[in-house]
């Protein structure tokens, strides 16, 4: 399905770039309200994203908001918008994460809010990184809505490590010398996900690693960046030691190795917290929440993993409503609060950290407070990584070469080299330029 | 006697080999969400399958239950309507000389060559043209269309369907559709239930283009329902238990239609052999 949703992708792809000079003359509509009523369409696969709406609809009769659905954005959902911007029909507004948004904007077929009134007042409002993911980092350009955050930090076996007398890592060293104890003790420290790329990801931008950027021009790769190749040594070391256990993550072997005290730590983002509660129920009460390892002692750095946005397409014909919908969704205390409790989202704004949900400790976690953690990491995710406009096939060939290093062939840091071939060749193909 | 232990012996693996994940389907469905990570996979824990299908016909407002019904529209009306197409026009081909008879069958031949993937995103264009996506003809129009099913059926009339036959009934005073329903259809019989078979399976595991056309959740089939389900597993991994039992649900309608058409099959290909 993977293969053919790229192929797929990479076709139409094609394809939009061709058509995309036609919409050219929509730029100057700008951003002004409309006069008479108007009517919305917003696809998105959060669940039970229609309450939501439901809320707003009931609130704005004059801005009826309808809404979409479908599978998670690589799950089908991406294709279809690239679809519907190919034949003139997409909706209104449409969910995208951060690490797909670069492919829309390279494609032309978000519209530019940055003239939008709702969403340069709520400017201040979202987290300063997760603004910059909204942005690329360029003046008068906003092409979506930051939603929701993926902040990272240790979940960790409180009782594991306190009856073996290890003590908790808070550097990356000392992670890899309690790895050795872990072993000793009989468990692992923790699964390298050998399929998910996004963690690494997540480490890579903890390290300081800048996988891509974009002078305005030219796209530059480097997926074996200082940071990112002291990243992939470090978990290289870790598997090639066998410290470290390789079961496909997201399968019940893994939420088994979790609920079975396999796996002793888990280095995730903030909606990972749900991920343990409700794949290791066995394990209640005996998990804890530290901030992530750092690279040099006494740091204050974190990853992110995950995170997405309430883009406006292209050939919206009401984008100043659809950014008011949008900053709603994203901003209000109601929305967010409904977000939380309907799909775990952890909000982007920096009043969504102290939602009443969100300040509760957490009866899984022993009743710690673990969102504190998650909202100070949220203020040390470094702002300016930026994601490529290919990641779908990035993520490819990095997941192959990540299979085969963790089963004895290849390294991760060839598994690297070759994605930044790939993907280097995957944007010349689609004429996208790149300097090298 | 040892040819035929041993061909037993081959049966039973293949038996077992493709009943396991069916099995293992229903053992997991029937356990709780802790239990199906924690116990052994191929035998039960705590029967949970009650609870379980309580809870996949009630989440979000028995969602699950209209996707089935969608699936059951989608699928059985295509496969009767598709079926009955392909018999006409296989009939048709078969029985009737006209110019460009072979042309046509070529053209239809080489349709059954062309994957359905590859069409879903131009017929998705072309609705989008006539503003017919996101409904249920985008779904239903395009499964109409069996090219493999016109084939089977030109095949089977030409040899089960004397002209002789035809002749006769022309003289009677017969027209061509009364025909072609009381008699040749009658005659076509086990083809007609092969070709519906074939279909029925074919639109039901069509995947790609629901996923392509609808983005309306009360119009999904289950297929493409309980996919979208699976892909959020892991933000509400308490998808993933109403995922298995969904699958499971979702398999017996067609397992229904088997034991039941199964028989016309079995008949039908067998009543050559003795004449």
């Amino acid at each position: 399905m993977k293969k053919l949703a790229i192929a797929l992708l990479a076709s139409s792809l094609a394809l939009t770039a061709c058509s995309a000079k036609a919409d050219e003359t929509d730029e100057a509509t700008g951003c002004a309200a409309s006069k008479s009523p108007v009517s919305l369409t917003f696809t998105s696969w959060i669940p039970k994203i229609e309450e939501v709406v439901k809320v707003w609809n009931d609130k704005h009769p004059n801005v009826q908001v309808k809404v979409q659905t479908g599978p998670n954005g690589n799950g089908g959902t991406y294709q279809n918008f690239f679809n519907q911007l190919k034949a003139g029909n997409a909706p209104d507004l449409g969910q995208i994460e951060y690490d797909a948004l670069p492919s829309f904007r390279v494609q032309d077929g978000l519209t530019n809010l940055a003239d939008c009134k709702p969403v340069a007042d709520a400017k201040d409002q979202f987290v300063d990184w997760t603004w910059n993911q909204v942005t690329f980092g360029e003046q008068n350009s906003v092409y979506g809505v930051p939603q929701d955050a993926g902040p990272m930090a240790l979940f960790y076996r409180k009782d594991l490590f306190a009856k073996a007398g290890i003590p908790v890592p808070t550097t990356w060293e000392e992670y890899a010398a309690a790895a050795v104890k872990v072993k000793a003790a009989g468990g692992y420290i923790t699964n390298f996900s050998q399929s998910d790329i996004n963690q690494f990801a997540g480490l890579a931008w903890q390290a300081g690693g800048r996988w891509f950027g974009n002078d305005g021009s030219k796209w530059t790769v480097n997926l074996q960046d200082e940071a990112t190749t002291k990243v992939a040594n470090y978990w290289q070391d870790l598997i090639t030691k066998k410290l470290v256990s390789a079961v496909p993550p997201w399968t019940t072997e893994w939420d088994n190795a979790y609920n079975k005290g396999q796996a002793w730590t888990w280095v995730s983002a903030v909606w990972g917290a749900n991920s343990i509660a409700s794949g290791a129920p066995d394990t209640s009460g005996k998990w804890a929440v530290a901030p992530m390892p750092q690279w040099t002692s006494g740091g204050k750095v974190a990853g992110n993993w995950g995170g997405s946005s309430t883009a406006v397409f292209k050939g919206s014909k009401h984008p100043y409503e659809a950014a008011e919908f949008a900053i709603w969704l994203n901003t209000s205390q109601e929305a967010l609060t409904l977000l939380n409790q309907g799909a775990n989202l952890y909000p982007a704004t920096k009043a969504g950290a102290t939602l009443p949900a969100l300040s509760k400790g957490v009866d899984f976690y022993g009743g710690q407070k673990i969102y504190d953690v998650f909202a100070e990491a949220s203020t040390q995710v470094t702002p300016d990584f930026t994601w490529g406009p290919t990641m779908t096939s990035t993520y490819a060939t990095a997941s192959d070469g990540f299979k085969a290093a963790v089963s004895g062939s290849g390294t991760l840091l060839d598994a690297l080299k070759k994605a930044q071939t790939s993907t280097i060749e995957n944007l010349k193909s689609q004429s996208i330029p790149v300097a090298e | 006697m040892r040819a035929k232990t041993a061909a037993m012996a081959v049966m039973g693996i293949c038996t077992f080999y493709f009943l396991v994940p069916i099995w293992w389907l229903f053992v997991g469905a029937t356990k709780s969400r802790g239990d199906f990570s924690n116990s052994a996979p191929l035998w039960f824990a705590d029967f949970h399958l009650g609870q379980n299908l309580s809870e996949l016909f009630h989440y979000r407002d028995g969602v699950f239950l209209r996707w089935l019904g969608n699936s059951v529209v989608y699928t059985g009306g295509a496969a009767l309507l598709g079926t009955l197409l392909a018999a006409m026009c296989g009939y048709a081909l078969a029985k009737y000389r006209f110019p460009g008879r072979e042309l046509l069958f070529t053209v239809v031949l080489g349709g059954v060559l062309v994957p359905a993937t590859a069409l879903a995103l131009p017929l998705f264009l072309i609705f989008s043209r006539l503003e017919a996506t996101d409904t249920f003809w985008s779904v239903f129009l395009p499964s109409l269309v069996n090219p493999f099913g016109v084939y089977l059926a030109r095949i089977y009339a030409t040899a089960s369907v004397p002209d002789e036959l035809l002749e006769a009934a022309r003289l009677d005073g017969s027209g061509e559709v009364r025909t072609f329903f009381t008699v040749s259809s009658k005659l076509m019989f086990p083809a007609l239930v092969t070709i519906f078979l074939f279909h029925f399976v074919a639109v039901w595991n069509n995947f790609l283009l629901p996923l392509i056309m609808l983005g309306n959740e009360r119009l999904f089939p289950v297929t493409l329902g309980l996919y979208s389900w699976n892909t959020q597993v892991n933000q509400l991994p308490e998808l993933r238990m109403l995922v298995l039992t969904g699958a499971l649900v979702s398999i017996v309608p067609l397992v229904v239609a088997f034991l039941l058409l199964q028989r016309f099959w079995r008949s039908g290909l067998g009543s050559g052999a003795v004449k």
